[in-house]
């Protein structure tokens, strides 16, 4: 087994330097009728050839979205990531290597994980970031649980425009808690009015901006509003690159900011592994879930980094701890951390305007098909369009022709009568040629289905 | 290099010459380079990317949001940018650097091949949200997985979707949870049991799913016995959390017992399986009275732990909490095609653990993992992990202190801190000077049953000739405390790019982030 150094030799040396006549004298322990005596019914080793070839052929099984035109967002968006990040992630001292528990032999993982939370405090115009979480679900829920910890008030109100997903993974992580939450009801043509439903005896307000519809909000009059009846406002990013853009949530008000950070330097990966972005005010630091790497000096007075503020959490604090969380998403954050390196606020900018440039077209594209409406007066790369017929048909009926040309609203909102709705994501990669070739598709089908 | 206030310390400015080196002009020494932070090089108008800068016809959509100020976030070229993280790579231990013996960490060899398939972009370029019809193979491989794991634990269902293992434990006690409520159960059953060995994730997790923790203590020979458990488990007991084996690296021999007696009153037993990689293939956890287990693929399965994450912690679970799973639920539907469920028709299930699916790029890894080494292989890595640790149990056991006697154990050995009482050091200061002999400490100070702690995985990946410089190294610097030699100890390390960190400072006056010098 290529993977395995000890040879036989090697093996029974090692028995009779323990003083074992063989192997299985060492698991003993095991209760003598529950040990396996046979190997289990799986397949035996394999060559690396083999194995490549049985997971490529599951690979080949899949429509990927390089192979054309690709329209889906909805919190996970398809960006260029410069070749140098998947290199440099890979190098081994960052690859292979765990939790800065040594700091004098982790400087590496600690200094970027420094440069990491920093980024991230910039970007979202706050005062601290944490150095990751799972994903923008998870520290979703997490700055819920943060709200209510810090205001000891239960209620929460989560916006009917934040990602269905967020919501659900919030309430599934709260249920034990049996807090109160409260959504507004969903409007995928956009003007929801959450300020008059803010009131005295809420924990927290949550709000996506972009939301899952694409519809851009102004979070000042809601953290107005907040601040005046001690409420927290969670503002919600899961397109990052919107803030090359826009104001940013901290700069209108926002007490903390949770997002996912994939679209920056990580692939799609069908949905996992993502990188969780959590940011908020210096006041509520020891509040924070996961981890966090602070600046400090060695014994020689050199500028060191190290993890730091343990106490809030498991390892330290056991039951009392802020949260359970052990496992950042280090990888992915230093996958982040790179590629906002190389584009720097002027890039950043640059990748947003094209993401709004290619929006812009695509919305002017789409007024060409008269069957179509256009849902949104605002957005920033994401739209959503009503269709006269189900959505989710003509997803499929598009994908056969090898086309994704967007998410049935239904997909995310199985209960709410969206079927006629489609979330249509562009990027810079979106190119003119692919946008025609989505619109002559659509034309097509419309007309087809239309038809039957 | 920019001006710098007093926090942002440089070793040009303010650093003191290493003890064993004179001082260099450059800050670097040899290979050792010294490297700033991207705030004090970078800038706000360079960028490494050439994406052309977009007249944007009109700003209406952005309905007056957008930004006024510019981001000041710095950019470097991409020769920058690379210099800079290879270096940063170069302060850094790593797997590939050498034996990284963590103990309860698993820290063995990632292989290549499972990078590169995790890559394919049929894997990476994939979105969760395409139409069932586009990705059959994503779920073909997940159904393949699943199967793997379901045999190898013997248990009868699987939730891939915890992103890690405390977020595996959070949904296997959720579904116990869900499981009472049906019952009619779960006002009255709120306490969860956990030994006072296990890693802090469990008490943390019960205490976040609602329940009341209640600590038990282990025996003097390192184990849960049933008499000590019998007590503690009433009509109030929801479950009991177990490692094992556990985290002293002892397999709980009453662990059958234990679950029949939890079993009989209603309870049930978690599993924390974070040590599997000491009994794949050689028992199943269901045939031991599991309930539910996660397993953490950035262990058992290799998939790189990266510095802290991501992770994977796919929980598999016995009939009894089958049903309450959390979404989503790939069904095969015949002949190779496969469609994706999010409700369970039949049952309610806990509800969403994570937008999306989970971690498919470390699932993929995971597969290859477990093709790779086929039934055969993964007993042996089982046995292979068990026979080094023991190996280095005996070779050391004439000088290191075990808190349990001089009995066998599983992947993991674990000593203690007697055999250091009137040297006037303790466990860090001899992990310290493990690291100026070129090895990364093995875990210290947990479990917390035993007094400073030294828990040791080599796992299977080492070769004899690597446990034996490990062991020697291990010896000869415990021979060298035994003959009295204190200060090297006390002022190691002292060959890394840093000496040990004031942790007091970091806390007491946190710097989470750079801030700019001018403000």
């Amino acid at each position: 087994m290529r993977y395995l150094p000890l040879t036989d030799e090697d093996r029974s040396l090692m028995c009779n330097r323990i003083g074992v006549t063989e192997v299985d004298d060492l698991f003993n322990d095991i209760p003598h009728e529950k040990h396996l005596t046979h190997l289990l019914d799986l397949p035996q080793h394999q060559s690396e050839y083999a194995v490549e070839m049985q997971i490529k052929a599951l690979a080949k099984r899949n429509h990927s979205a390089q192979n054309g035109p690709f329209f889906l967002g909805c919190g996970l968006y398809r960006h260029h990531i410069p070749a140098s990040v998947d290199h440099l992630i890979q190098r081994s001292e960052f690859l292979t290597s765990y939790t800065s528990y040594q700091p004098e032999i982790s400087q590496g993982t600690l200094h970027y994980l420094f440069e990491f939370q920093t980024q991230v405090a910039i970007l979202t115009g706050m005062e601290i970031a944490n150095a990751s979480l799972y994903d923008g679900s998870t520290a979703c829920a997490e700055a819920v649980a943060m709200a209510c910890r810090i205001t000891q008030r239960t209620p929460v109100l989560l916006s009917g425009g934040l990602h269905p997903h967020y919501g659900e993974v919030t309430r599934t992580a709260l249920q034990m808690k049996t807090i109160d939450i409260r959504s507004s009801s969903v409007k995928p043509e956009g003007g929801e009015n959450l300020l008059d439903q803010i009131t005295a005896d809420l924990a927290c307000v949550v709000v996506q901006t972009p939301d899952i519809f694409g519809h851009l909000h102004d979070l000042r009059p809601l953290a107005e509003r907040c601040q005046s009846l001690s409420v927290l406002l969670i503002a919600v990013v899961t397109e990052p690159f919107s803030l090359g853009l826009l104001l940013s949530p901290g700069e209108m008000g926002a007490d903390i900011v949770v997002g996912e950070g994939q679209a920056i330097g990580n692939p799609l990966n069908f949905g996992g592994p993502l990188v969780g972005l959590f940011a908020t005010r210096q006041k509520f630091v020891r509040h924070m879930p996961g981890r966090l790497c602070g600046q400090t000096i060695d014994v020689q007075g050199r500028r060191s980094f190290v993890l730091t503020l343990s106490a809030r959490e498991q390892h330290i604090r056991r039951e009392k701890a802020t949260s359970n969380i052990c496992t950042n998403s280090g990888l992915c954050a230093l996958a982040f951390s790179i590629h906002m390196t190389l584009l720097g606020g002027e890039g950043l900018r640059r990748v947003a305007r094209l993401n709004h440039q290619k929006a812009l077209e695509l919305v002017s594209a789409l007024q060409t098909l008269p069957q179509v409406e256009v849902l949104n007066r605002t957005f920033f790369n994401e739209i959503t369009i009503r269709l006269p017929m189900s959505a989710d048909l003509i997803a499929e009926k598009a994908a056969q022709r090898g086309v994704l040309c967007g998410v049935p609203a239904s997909r995310l909102f199985p209960s709410e009568r969206f079927e006629n709705l489609l979330i249509m994501a562009t990027t810079e990669l979106t190119t003119d040629q692919e946008r025609h070739h989505l619109i002559e598709t659509l034309r097509s089908l419309l007309t087809e289905e239309g038809g039957k | 290099m920019s001006s710098l206030d007093s926090e942002n310390l440089s070793p040009l400015v303010h650093g003191k010459p290493p003890l064993t080196h004179k001082k260099s002009v450059s800050g670097h020494y040899g290979l050792q380079m010294e490297e700033g932070l991207i705030f004090d090089k970078g800038r706000s108008t360079i960028t490494g990317v050439d994406w052309e800068n977009p007249s944007l016809p009109c700003l209406k959509a952005l309905g007056g949001l957008e930004k006024q100020a510019p981001l000041n976030l710095p950019g470097l070229t991409e020769p920058e940018t690379v210099r800079h993280y290879v270096r940063l790579s170069q302060k850094n231990y790593a797997i590939d650097t050498g034996i990284y013996p963590l103990g309860s960490c698993t820290m063995k060899h990632n292989p290549r091949l499972n990078e590169k398939l995790a890559r394919l972009s049929g894997f990476s370029d994939l979105h969760p949200l395409q139409p069932d019809c586009t990705v059959q193979g994503a779920f073909a491989l997940m159904q393949e997985l699943g199967r793997w794991l379901l045999t190898l634990t013997g248990l009868k269902a699987v939730a891939l979707a915890p992103r890690a293992g405390a977020h595996g434990e959070m949904c296997g006690l959720m579904a116990m949870r869900a499981a009472l409520e049906v019952r009619g159960e779960r006002t009255q059953r709120k306490k969860i049991l956990v030994p006072v060995s296990a890693h802090g994730t469990n008490p943390s997790t019960a205490a976040l799913a609602g329940f009341d923790v209640v600590q038990i203590a282990a025996r003097g020979d390192g184990r849960l016995h049933l008499e000590d458990v019998v007590p503690h488990v009433t009509p109030q007991v929801a479950a009991l959390m177990v490692t094992n084996p556990n985290t002293c690296g002892l397999f709980e021999t009453d662990i059958e017992k234990i679950a029949a007696c939890l079993h009989a009153q209603g309870a049930y037993l978690y599993c924390d399986g974070a040590n599997f990689n000491a009994i794949m293939g050689k028992v199943r956890p269901g045939d031991l009275g599991i309930d539910a287990m996660h397993i953490n693929l950035h262990k058992t399965f290799s998939t790189p732990h990266g510095g802290g994450g991501p992770g994977a912690g796919p929980v598999v679970v016995s009939d009894r909490l089958a049903a309450f799973l959390p979404p989503p639920f790939v069904v095969h539907e015949g002949e190779g095609h496969f469609s994706l469920h999010l409700i369970n028709e039949d049952h309610p299930s806990i509800g969403r653990l994570t937008a999306f699916h989970g971690q498919m790029a470390l699932w993929v890894r995971a597969l290859a993992y477990a093709l790779s080494h086929g039934s055969d292989g993964l007993r042996q890595v089982a046995e292979d992990a068990v026979l080094a640790a023991n190996y280095i149990r005996v070779c050391m056991a004439d000088l290191f202190s075990q808190p349990f006697g001089s009995q066998t154990c599983m992947h993991e050995v674990l000593f203690d801190d007697q055999w250091l009482e009137g040297t006037g050091l303790e466990t860090l200061d001899f992990a310290k000077a493990l690291i100026d002999e070129g090895f990364h400490p093995m875990t210290i100070y947990f479990p917390l049953v035993v007094r400073g702690a030294m828990l040791i995985e080599p796992t299977e990946s080492e070769s004899k000739a690597s446990l034996d410089a490990f062991i020697m190294v291990m010896r000869d610097l415990a021979l060298a405390i035994k003959r009295g030699e204190k200060e090297r100890f006390k002022n190691a390390p002292q060959w890394t790019p840093r000496g040990r960190v004031d942790e007091t400072r970091a806390a007491r006056q946190p710097i989470l982030r750079w801030t700019s010098p001018r403000l």
